[in-house]
């Protein structure tokens, strides 16, 4: 398709990225409505046994 | 966007983002973590949340204990942390903002074994696929049905992380002696899979991050569409191989920034000498003036 071609189609889809992000918000809402980053934190402040070789 | 791109200052921006996430310098001091309210988000790249020092949580641990919950759901918390930065970035973070990419970076400088030195392990083309059987084996499968006692495990955290012994184990264990009394059989596997990653990584180029990480596997399937892109001119190409030779994983022309190896560290854009490489952001539709002269020209 040439530059002009688009140009006159008028047709404006929105890049994938913009697709990815915007579901990336999406998710990041229903994660905090289901409590999901509350789970994040909890494991985050206490010392992952097995991350460091322990557990 | 500069001609050269961002390879000349890549190193400055790897290690202040490291500083950056990593800051909580009272860790380090008294063998404890941060519990701040920073930990409720995730950071892009593969840092343990255990380090001392870590002021975000890490995506992957994140997304394992989201598994190891009894009753199975969909991690969207995580998802989204990952849809996020995967889209805008791709495996731009694996060359920009992650800390333990930084450490392999710095490890490969070193003048030593030059005789070893290489950018690909042997059979290379069959290795690079190990980062998935350790996504889907280690991280999802081994995180929802691997249990220790009663409890489920993060098993790719327990078992192959070297971000984790390296940021977390070694530091909190330098300065918590209870910690240090503890550890026994699978510190010591763990202390081996990483002192084996840290020597490879003197000859071989980021083995981590080409042959086993979970993290990269997931951001290279962003690669092709994520907004930071780094774009080929065909048309300007002189084909002098330039582009191939300064690309720290071998990538051709085509394979660049598409290809879910490319790390988008920008060598190639410093190393092309007809500047037919370039930063761009996706979607913009943009074509320079050469086209549209070109399609007058068609047109008349």
């Amino acid at each position: 398709m040439t530059y002009w071609q688009k140009k006159s189609s008028g047709k404006k889809t929105p890049p994938v990225w913009a697709v990815g992000l915007c579901l990336g918000l999406l998710f990041l809402g229903l994660g905090i409505y289901e409590g999901d980053l509350t789970a994040i934190y909890k494991k985050a402040v206490m010392i992952c046994l097995e991350c460091i070789g322990i557990g | 966007m500069e001609k050269r791109g961002l390879a000349p200052i890549r190193l400055k921006i790897q290690i202040i983002y490291t500083i950056l996430t990593n800051g909580y310098l009272y860790g380090y001091i008294s063998g404890k973590i941060y519990k701040g309210g920073m930990k409720y988000a995730c950071v892009p790249g593969l840092n343990c949340y255990s380090c001392p020092g870590a002021l975000g949580s890490c995506p992957m641990g994140a997304l394992q204990n989201a598994l190891n919950e009894q009753n199975l759901k969909v991690p969207f918390g995580v998802l989204g942390f990952l849809f996020f930065f995967g889209s805008l970035f791709g495996r731009f973070v694996c060359g920009f903002l992650c800390p333990f990419g930084l450490v392999q970076d710095l490890l490969h400088r070193i003048p030593l074994l030059k005789k070893y030195k290489r950018k690909r392990l042997p059979f290379h083309q069959v290795l690079k696929y190990g980062k998935y059987p350790v996504l889907l084996g280690l991280v999802i499968l081994g995180s929802s049905v691997l249990f220790t006692g009663y409890v489920k495990m993060p098993a790719f955290c327990k078992y192959l992380c070297p971000s984790g012994t390296l940021m977390g184990a070694l530091p909190l264990m330098g300065t918590n002696s209870q910690l240090r009394s503890l550890a026994g059989g699978l510190f010591g596997w763990k202390l081996g899979v990483l002192v084996l990653l840290l020597i490879v990584s003197v000859m071989v180029y980021r083995p981590f991050c080409q042959y086993l990480c979970p993290l990269g596997a997931i951001y290279g399937w962003f690669n092709r569409f994520s907004l930071v892109q780094i774009q080929w001119t065909k048309e300007a190409c002189i084909s002098c191989g330039a582009c191939q030779n300064a690309c720290p994983l071998q990538l051709t022309p085509p394979e660049i920034s598409v290809s879910p190896e490319c790390i988008k560290c920008g060598q190639c854009i410093k190393a092309c000498p007809a500047h037919c490489l370039q930063y761009k952001s996706m979607g913009g539709n943009k074509l320079n003036s050469n086209d549209i002269v070109t399609d007058i020209t068609e047109d008349m």
